[in-house]
């Protein structure tokens, strides 16, 4: 770089170039904060829905699953999973609680939890909750 | 070695190698998971390796970072680090906190140890990354709050550089925004944006500052080069890092419910992105090709400019290629991102590191300068067998990704998930044949710290 070019007028540019990025992205996560109950629906996160992030996070469903699209890439996204079993709880439900505690020979399976009935509801509620949040039209199909 | 206490670093960088063969093991299991689905199953289910794979890689880089700083710090103050007691105790914490949180990992399931480590109390489990018990994370804090004490207080006391500057800021950010670790709202959406605060303000944001500090250090002292030409790079490299980084968080925010304008905001200012590492490419073979002195320890200089070429590749080209929102529509959340994850990782942090304990091992083994010649060949092969390893790697896993966008979000008949998987297994197969690759890499590369010889010194 050239001399002209001082190491002072470098560090002019980190701190004030880094400073004013950091101000810009605080106020758009303060202004996107405020945009967010319009697309998550808030207002529907009722007991069973935080049971089911309770119970989500306690199992580290994250660690096989994508959950819009963020998360391990070894089982299904699970954002649309309620659109995608027909719209039915039920569904899911009897997914998780049917699953062998020994696995499927040479396949992957998910673990039996052994999950109470009430966890199961919470599950399946707050899988429902994720799936009506307005994603931009994501994932681009029923598949995930 | 300048400075006796600089041999702190020695423990740390250590206990980094042995995380690392762990975290290989664990790949390596998971890798099998993938092609034979009930590998180890159910005694340890892949959500369970994974887990042990991605934490064991964040306290190893820890590890790795801070040994870095316990040895860059005094050398750069000229002065002895403020307290070389502390750091070996918070080693001993953050090795047992590390180790216990692992074995916890293994020995019960999940939900059981966020039972047992009081999940209930502040849940903060459970979250990809930040998998570990909430006691883990508050350890992590203590560490990390001794440990800036213990460099600030050395910095305060001596030279202040733009080098050890940096370091700092970067070390003080790593902490600060892990603090967003916890909070965590019973609103997934609100979870999900600021959990991107410590993951992405981490590996896109002031990692890059401890990044930049380490390369510049080790090139200032292997080629010789200016301070004031160094250093004026440092700031360039690092001001393009965070002024196209910290938007650039925007390119995650495009489909988990935050409103539209981040995915403008976001292609734009991630797509920038690159910049920072081209210019850290630039700048290490600049620095090379005008050295003013023949340095004897080949390896380490070897290791700078491929943590510059690979992180451009791995983080720039690879971050690029699914950063802009139109593509990311199909490719988010698929074997894309691992494969960028991948050579990213492995490009600008493990790298890094490795360049680090390249060039500082050796003097803290007792030389003056360098391992024998036989020892920086041996390293060098550890160098290519896991470079190339992991460009194969990354390779495949794009592959299977295209692959799997195609069939299952692109195509007139998009298929269901698993039998996707089922039908790209070979490239998994081949994936799992570069990790075996990898691990004979990291195996040669503990290898060439046994290689005895003569020291191979300067114009030698």
């Amino acid at each position: 770089m050239s001399e002209a070019f001082t190491k002072s007028m470098a560090r002019n540019i980190f701190f004030g170039g880094s400073l004013f990025f950091f101000l810009v992205f605080v106020g758009l996560t303060i202004h996107t904060t405020r945009e967010l109950p319009e697309r998550d629906h808030r207002e529907n996160i009722n007991e069973m829905v935080v049971l089911g992030k309770k119970v989500w996070e306690d199992n580290n469903c994250i660690g096989c699953h994508t959950l819009l699209g963020e998360g391990a890439y070894f089982a299904p996204e699970l954002g649309n999973v309620y659109t995608r079993f027909g719209n039915s709880k039920e569904a899911i439900k009897g997914f998780i609680m049917s699953r062998p505690v020994n696995g499927i020979p040479g396949r992957r399976s998910m673990p039996q939890f052994n999950l109470t009935e009430e966890e199961l509801e919470g599950i399946a509620e707050f899988l429902k909750w994720t799936s009506e949040v307005n994603t931009a039209n994501w994932p681009p199909n029923i598949q995930g | 070695m300048k400075f006796q206490s600089q041999a702190v670093a020695k423990p740390y960088f250590i206990a980094a190698i042995v995380l690392f063969i762990g975290q290989i093991i664990f790949g390596l299991v998971m890798g099998l998971q993938y092609v034979i689905g009930d590998f180890l199953f159910p005694a340890i289910p892949f959500n369970v390796a994974r887990m042990v794979h991605t934490n064991l890689l964040i306290i190893w880089l820890l590890f790795g970072f801070m040994g870095s700083a316990y040895y860059l710090i005094p050398e750069e103050s000229e002065t002895e680090l403020y307290s070389p007691k502390l750091a070996i105790a918070l080693f001993w914490i953050f090795l047992a906190a590390g180790v216990l949180t692992i074995i916890g990992y293994l020995a019960v399931p999940y939900a059981t140890l966020a039972h047992i480590t009081g999940n209930d109390l502040l849940p903060t489990m459970g979250r990809e990354f930040l998998e570990m018990p909430t006691i883990t994370k508050v350890g992590i804090v203590i560490v990390a709050l001794g440990f800036l004490f213990n460099i600030g207080m050395t910095v305060l006391k001596g030279r202040k550089t733009a080098i050890s500057m940096i370091m700092i800021m970067g070390q003080v950010g790593l902490a600060v925004f892990f603090l967003f670790s916890f909070y965590n709202p019973e609103n997934l959406i609100l979870d999900k944006i600021f959990w991107w605060w410590v993951v992405h303000l981490w590996v896109e944001g002031v990692w890059e500052l401890i990044m930049g500090s380490i390369l510049a250090f080790v090139l200032i002292k292997t080629t010789g080069v200016d301070r004031e030409i160094i250093e004026k790079w440092l700031y360039m490299i690092i001001a393009m890092a965070l002024i196209t980084g910290i938007l650039g968080t925007g390119h995650h925010y495009f489909w988990i419910g935050a409103p539209e304008y981040w995915q403008l905001i976001g292609s734009v200012f991630s797509a920038m992105e690159p910049i920072p590492f081209f210019m850290m490419t630039l700048f290490a073979f600049n620095m090379v090709n005008q050295r003013r002195r023949e340095h004897p320890n080949k390896a380490a200089v070897l290791w700078a400019l491929g943590t510059a070429v690979m992180a451009f590749l791995g983080a720039g080209v690879w971050g690029f290629l699914h950063t802009l929102a139109p593509v990311n529509y199909f490719t988010h959340g698929t074997q894309i991102t691992a494969a960028h994850g991948h050579m990213a990782f492995y490009g600008a942090y493990v790298m890094i590191v490795l360049t680090m304990i390249s060039y500082s091992m050796p003097m803290m083994r007792g030389r003056a300068a360098a391992n024998s010649k036989a020892s920086q060949t041996v390293e060098m092969w550890s160098f290519w067998l896991m470079t190339v390893a992991m460009v194969f790697i990354t390779l495949f896993l794009t592959g299977a990704g295209i692959l799997q966008i195609f069939l299952q979000r692109m195509g007139d008949s998009p298929q269901n998930f698993m039998v996707v998987q089922e039908r790209i297994q070979i490239f998994y197969w081949l994936r799992e044949a570069a990790g075996v690759m990898f691990f004979i890499g990291l195996m040669t590369y503990v290898a060439s710290f046994f290689v005895k010889g003569k020291e191979a010194t300067l114009k030698g």
